[in-house]
């Protein structure tokens, strides 16, 4: 049962400039998804932070959970040959 | 007003004032809702609205200033005027009521100076065309912002509805001032300065119609009576609100930030 003395809470994502991923900027209240993206201009890009928003209901994300992060990330650890660390890298090359 | 005083151009200066002034007072109202909003996230949007309002009152009486060229600044007009010197339309200084009273003022207004700056950016005079290109973007997103909670609270549960009408109700006298041209507004656009009120009133009335019936609300009935805020002649809640609006300036003469 939704709580209705509390507006549903969304998650909202920023794209600081073309080019660049929408990155995770925090979370905050509304009714619906256009009262969210207003709220997300009026919390998150009022210093000029964003060109672009994406706002998603909390609960529509399906989160890894934490007891499961033993599993989940250890194995990787012993796979240090996954990272083309054996490459030469020009010095030209800036961003890689 | 200035009367006796020799203003280099009366009507523009005047003009300039009731631009101004409908800026200033309706974002002095939003201002009070700070601290007091239904929720976090409406406080900020209502003073971010604030904000853009205040702004371009600034611009506009700044301009004024210059107009008048008495050497008054955007500050002084801004608050040390008297009250018949406010030339904003009488709409703008209606106590904030509920929250529904306050989203229904701001639409009315939002849809007035969005129709009003689009016009003005083509405006003959330079200053004015290049305030409202501004003005515009921002009046853009107020709409969406009230019109959104508009749709909301009028398609929404029976109470918001009820408010939302009885608020409707309540401030649809004062519209017809907005449109109400006098020898200003045909000084104004007789000099391609400002649009003819008669064609910012039909576009109006289609963006409203649209949004009410959207929102499930009816539009009350056109009546006769008339405000004057305009020419100064304003309601009985403009001084409360200059009252406090002044304080800071009159208790300490020339306090800057």
């Amino acid at each position: 049962m939704e709580d209705k003395h509390q507006w549903p809470l969304y998650e909202v994502f920023v794209r600081s400039r073309g080019g660049l991923d929408h990155k995770h900027a925090g979370s905050l209240h509304a009714a619906d998804a256009r009262m969210a993206l207003e709220h997300a201009r009026d919390l998150y890009t009022r210093r000029q932070e964003g060109v672009s928003l994406w706002v998603v209901r909390s609960t529509d994300i399906t989160a890894s959970d934490p007891v499961d992060a033993d599993s989940l990330f250890e194995p990787a650890r012993d796979k240090v040959y996954r990272h083309p660390t054996f490459y030469d890298i020009p010095d030209e090359v800036k961003t890689l | 007003m200035s009367a006796g005083i020799k203003v280099r151009d009366d009507d523009l200066f005047r003009y300039a004032l009731r631009l101004g002034d409908l800026s200033l007072v309706v974002g002095q109202r939003l201002g009070e809702w700070v601290g007091h909003s239904p929720a976090l996230e409406e406080d900020l949007g209502l003073a971010n609205m604030a904000l853009d309002l205040i702004g371009q009152a600034r611009l506009l009486l700044g301009y004024a200033g210059e107009i008048e060229g008495r050497g008054r600044d955007e500050d002084q007009l801004a608050f040390l005027r008297e009250h018949g010197e406010y030339l904003n339309p009488t709409l703008a200084e209606q106590p904030n009521g509920d929250f529904a009273l306050t989203i229904v003022r701001q639409v009315l207004i939002d849809a007035f100076q969005l129709e009003l700056y689009e016009r003005l950016t083509a405006s003959t005079d330079e200053r004015l065309a290049a305030i409202a290109a501004k003005a515009v973007k921002e009046t853009r997103y107020h709409l969406r912002y009230s019109g959104g909670w508009l749709v909301r609270l009028g398609d929404g549960t029976l109470e918001s509805r009820a408010r939302t009408s009885s608020a409707l109700e309540r401030l649809w006298s004062f519209t017809a001032e907005l449109f109400a041209e006098d020898e200003v507004d045909r000084a104004m656009a007789d000099r391609g300065i400002a649009p003819r009120l008669a064609d910012v009133q039909k576009a109006w009335n289609a963006r409203i119609d649209a949004l009410l019936a959207e929102a499930t609300l009816e539009r009350p009935p056109d009546r006769p009576f008339q405000w004057f805020g305009k020419q100064g002649a304003h309601s009985e809640h403009l001084g409360y609100m200059l009252t406090e609006m002044q304080y800071m300036q009159r208790t300490y003469p020339g306090a800057r930030w």
